[in-house]
């Protein structure tokens, strides 16, 4: 039920955001979208399990990546952003859960819609489709605090530069860049409507985040026409702050 | 309880946990709530994770459709607040195994 992985890399995604790449000999496979919960066991017993999204494609390897953010006054978060070293091995469960994964089967035209490190199992279904060769249309709009806080930056720019079938929105809710056309805020009505599919192409929606997000960008999109059993949501963290 | 309340999660964060009780993916599975009758994807039921277990309500009307409590080797399951669950056995995606 539970399998131990290797670490075999780590790479910094952001000031606070870490991707942990592990190998996983008896790994049963993974369809984009899924997670594992990971738990970590002190010398004197007590344990503590955490849910995180697998961000890498499925793949012959025995290959997971996971990206973990840093919460300030997190329990598991900071051992696996700060503390873990190659070759430390991890307890896993899954991959867990059928109905948040994008299948490479799949080729309607699809919304992803991502609130900070919610982009994190949506990136998977990105990597999925370049990795299938998928010509499923996407669309992602990525809700950041601020551009520091952007993860895969550059391997998002060049897939969207080199594929005019992944369109790319970045919506900053802190602090825009400079000369961005759209001031710092959170999504809304008018960004929905002018950065999502229009609802009459039935796209098939993915919406991660906090909470609070998912709750309203799933309201404004099914406001601007899209039906509810076409979108697919997946909730994190009961404050937010894992953004 | 509110679900202008953000202190839940959703049916997702709870698969983990059932993948001990359940050999098939619970989150696309559809239930019925046995308060309410609306038939729900369990991903989209409300779960909170805060209290001394695990409590998974209905997105609709907010009423209880399973608790899970671990104590020490045993687990009490109580699905009363579900009429019914159907599972997809057409996909064969394992959940935790």
């Amino acid at each position: 039920m539970w399998h131990l992985g290797t670490v075999i890399s780590l790479h910094d995604e952001t000031a606070t955001a870490r991707t942990i790449t592990l190998e996983v000999s008896d790994w049963p496979g993974h369809v984009a979208g899924q997670h594992v919960d990971v738990r970590l066991t002190a010398s004197d017993g007590y344990s503590a399990v955490r849910s995180y999204s697998i961000a890498s494609a499925p793949n012959s390897e025995k290959r997971v990546e996971l990206t973990v953010e840093r919460l300030p006054d997190g329990e598991v978060s900071p051992y696996l952003t700060q503390q873990i070293a190659v070759s430390d091995q991890l307890e896993l469960r899954g991959p867990i859960g059928g109905w948040f994964v994008w299948r490479t089967q799949q080729t309607e035209p699809i919304q992803l819609v991502a609130g900070g490190s919610g982009i994190v199992p949506l990136m998977a279904m990105i990597r999925s489709r370049v990795l299938a060769r998928s010509t499923a249309p996407f669309q992602l709009l990525y809700s950041v605090r601020e551009p520091g806080a952007v993860l895969y930056r550059e391997e998002l720019q060049a897939l969207s530069d080199q594929d005019h079938s992944l369109d790319l929105t970045y919506a900053y809710t802190r602090v825009a860049p400079k000369d961005w056309p759209r001031p710092a805020g959170r999504i809304d009505a008018a960004l929905i409507a002018n950065t999502t599919w229009p609802s009459k192409l039935v796209p098939t929606c993915y919406v991660c985040g906090p909470t609070s997000f998912v709750e309203s960008a799933s309201r404004l999109l099914i406001a601007s026409g899209n039906d509810p059993e076409k979108i697919r949501t997946e909730r994190f963290g009961p404050t937010g702050e894992r953004q | 309880m509110s679900s202008d309340v953000d202190d839940y999660l959703d049916g997702n964060a709870a698969a983990g946990e059932l993948s001990n009780i359940f050999a098939m993916d619970i989150t696309a599975a559809e239930g019925q709530c046995a308060h309410c009758g609306a038939i729900k994807r369990f991903a989209e039921a409300h779960v909170y994770l805060q209290a001394p277990g695990l409590v998974a309500r209905c997105s609709v009307c907010q009423h209880v459709l399973l608790r899970l409590v671990n104590a020490r080797e045993r687990v009490f399951f109580d699905l009363q607040g579900m009429r019914s669950l159907i599972l997809n056995t057409s996909r064969l995606v394992k959940s935790g195994r």
